[in-house]
């Protein structure tokens, strides 16, 4: 039952084969097994899943069941779900309560899926190795001494180790997808403004992002079919007509379904820095795309290389802004003495947040304060255009754009730690597109020494079904995304 | 830009954290790193290149001036470490 689609998942509770108590049981004895190794999840609530359980049994036995229905799903920890236990991986929310939904809660709860419990992730989703977290570090299930990738670390070993059906992430810079290439499965960032912001806690406003984490393109359709849509309460939602994200998948069959598809491949993307094997699974996983009637094109996104300084700017100085309000008065950690107001405030952010928070503070204070808001966030929005606008012309040469989606395969706890910028270029290939604000994927091509190697998808705005459509094709004709961590059973 | 430890100091006390020497010593390089790699963008000519916020060409949305929430103030109240009478409690500001 773990390997299954949510397709066949929703049919074995459609036909009674299995209620979702019994479905939700077993992804819960199996995190009860799994997680105190792996340590994917901050929050379980056996009581709380199974009672939503039970409530979509009787939903499938009035026949007003959806396919989401009953189907056990995890979520990161950034979103909001009311009477949960919402820590964003952080001491300063360590004992939060929400006492409402994040939208994307909504849409499930509305749906009937099961939340079997909230994921573990990078501080305030800062991190590309899930080691900044409060609540400790997540494996990598393929290799228990690697890290899973970051900051949706938790839903990434979640999903891999087979801990839920599907899950739920973040990207503000490659949170969804560097982790999915990292423990080996199918994970999207869509356009932003198509998933409404609302409950979920703000990093860097103009690029979070939230997306679906799952076994493969299908199930990614599935999950955007309910997490998509106009919402009024987060500014930035677009109001784009709902779409049925599975629509393209099932194309009548040929041996050449992507016949007449231009893919662009960046040379940026494969220049120095790129690792050698990964490079190799690329390269096949190219072949495979010609197999199937792609033509490849050679583009170039000349400012792709400013991406990291660009962000590095932007995302501290939204952050320090959207983290100024944990002042320990309304929610959050306070300091247990002080001696005036502003004494709280400073012991209370001092304690409450952790060293890699608190250097994303200080830069984006220092690039905000007064004097070098031109030289920097000015400077920084300015290249981002210029960035956005790459990608406008290299859309004017092909419909998608391939490369991997991380420079290597996933690293040794510990190994980057000590040097934020090596752990910064970890998403040199993925932060692009959240600057520009087009949905990006990653999708398991291979393995390099046993650890699993993403394929980056890059669709134009609002392309997301064409996308997983390109990624559903290579999956019919591989089994990458199949396979399992050993030792997971 | 050079930054010193002092520097270091005042950022982090209009960022409202506090911060010892020894800690303002350990992020001073980090930070210095940082803001090395950020210099690159100085490179780039920006003349005539408008900012961009939002990929999409969006207007701000208006909505009419009505309640659309309801009160809760309880529910919010339990995460806070200080309440009293529905009020948030902090030290003294006003003597």
């Amino acid at each position: 039952m773990i390997n299954q689609s949510l397709k066949n998942l929703s049919q074995l509770l459609a036909t009674k084969a299995v209620s979702s108590v019994e479905m939700t049981q077993t992804f819960l004895d199996r995190i009860r097994q799994y997680n105190p190794d792996i340590n994917a999840y901050i929050t379980v609530d056996e009581e709380k899943s199974l009672a939503q359980a039970k409530a979509a049994d009787a939903s499938i036995a009035a026949g007003t069941a959806t396919v989401l229905t009953g189907i056990p799903l995890a979520q990161k920890d950034i979103f909001c779900a009311k009477d949960w236990k919402t820590t964003c991986g952080s001491k300063m929310l360590e004992n939060f309560i929400a006492p409402y939904d994040a939208h994307v809660i909504t849409q499930f709860n509305h749906v009937g899926a099961v939340n079997l419990g909230k994921t573990n992730m990078d501080e305030f989703a800062m991190g590309s190795s899930n080691e900044t977290s409060y609540f400790g570090g997540v494996k990598n299930p393929w290799d228990l001494e690697r890290v899973p990738g970051g900051s949706s670390g938790g839903s990434a070993a979640a999903v891999a180790a087979r801990l839920c059906a599907a899950a739920t992430g973040t990207d503000t810079g490659g949170s969804i997808r560097q982790p999915a290439s990292l423990c080996g499965f199918t994970g999207l960032k869509p356009t932003y403004g198509l998933v409404s912001r609302y409950g979920m806690i703000a990093f860097a406003s103009s690029l979070d992002q939230a997306g679906p984490m799952a076994k493969s393109a299908e199930d990614c359709a599935l999950m955007m079919n309910v997490m998509a849509g106009f919402d009024v309460r987060d500014s930035t939602s677009l109001n784009h007509p709902k779409e049925d994200y599975t629509a393209l998948l099932n194309q009548p069959s040929s041996s050449q379904p992507l016949a007449g598809l231009k893919i662009g491949l960046p040379k940026e993307y494969f220049a120095e820095g790129l690792d050698g094997d990964v490079a190799k699974v690329i390269e096949t996983a190219i072949a495979e795309y010609k197999k199937l009637g792609a033509e490849m094109v050679d583009i170039s996104l000349p400012n792709a290389n400013l991406s990291i300084p660009v962000y590095y700017v932007l995302a501290p100085a939204e952050a320090s802004s959207n983290l100024s309000r944990y002042d320990g008065v309304r929610y959050g950690h306070r300091a247990a003495e002080y001696d005036d107001l502003m004494d709280m405030y400073m012991k209370s952010r001092a304690e409450g947040f952790g060293e890699e928070v608190k250097r994303r503070i200080l830069i984006g204070t220092y690039v905000l304060s007064a004097g070098y808001y031109d030289a920097y966030y000015l400077k920084a929005q300015k290249i981002r255009h210029l960035i956005a606008e790459d990608f406008k012309a290299a859309f004017k040469q092909c419909d998608i754009i391939m490369g991997p989606t991380v420079p290597s395969t996933a690293f040794k706890t510990g190994e980057k730690t000590g040097d934020p910028i090596a752990m910064y270029l970890q998403d040199i290939y993925t932060i692009a597109t959240n600057l520009a604000g087009l949905p990006g994927m990653s999708v398991p091509a291979g393995f390099s020494n046993d650890l699993p190697v993403g394929l980056q998808i890059i669709g134009n705005y609002f392309d997301e079904a064409r996308m997983l459509s390109v990624a559903h094709a290579y999956q019919q004709v591989t089994d990458w995304h199949t396979a399992m961590p050993k030792g997971i059973a | 830009m050079a930054l010193d430890n002092s520097d270091i100091k005042r950022i982090a006390h209009l960022a409202r954290i506090e911060i010892s020497d020894a800690e303002a010593d350990k992020t001073l390089t980090k930070l210095a790193g940082i803001l090395t790699l950020i210099e690159q963008m100085q490179a780039v000519d920006t003349t005539g290149i408008t900012p961009m916020s939002h990929s999409q060409d969006l207007v701000q949305r208006l909505r009419d001036d009505v309640v659309t929430a309801t009160n809760q103030r309880e529910a919010f109240q339990a995460n806070a470490s200080a309440v009293e009478g529905g009020l948030y409690l902090v030290p003294k500001v006003i003597e």
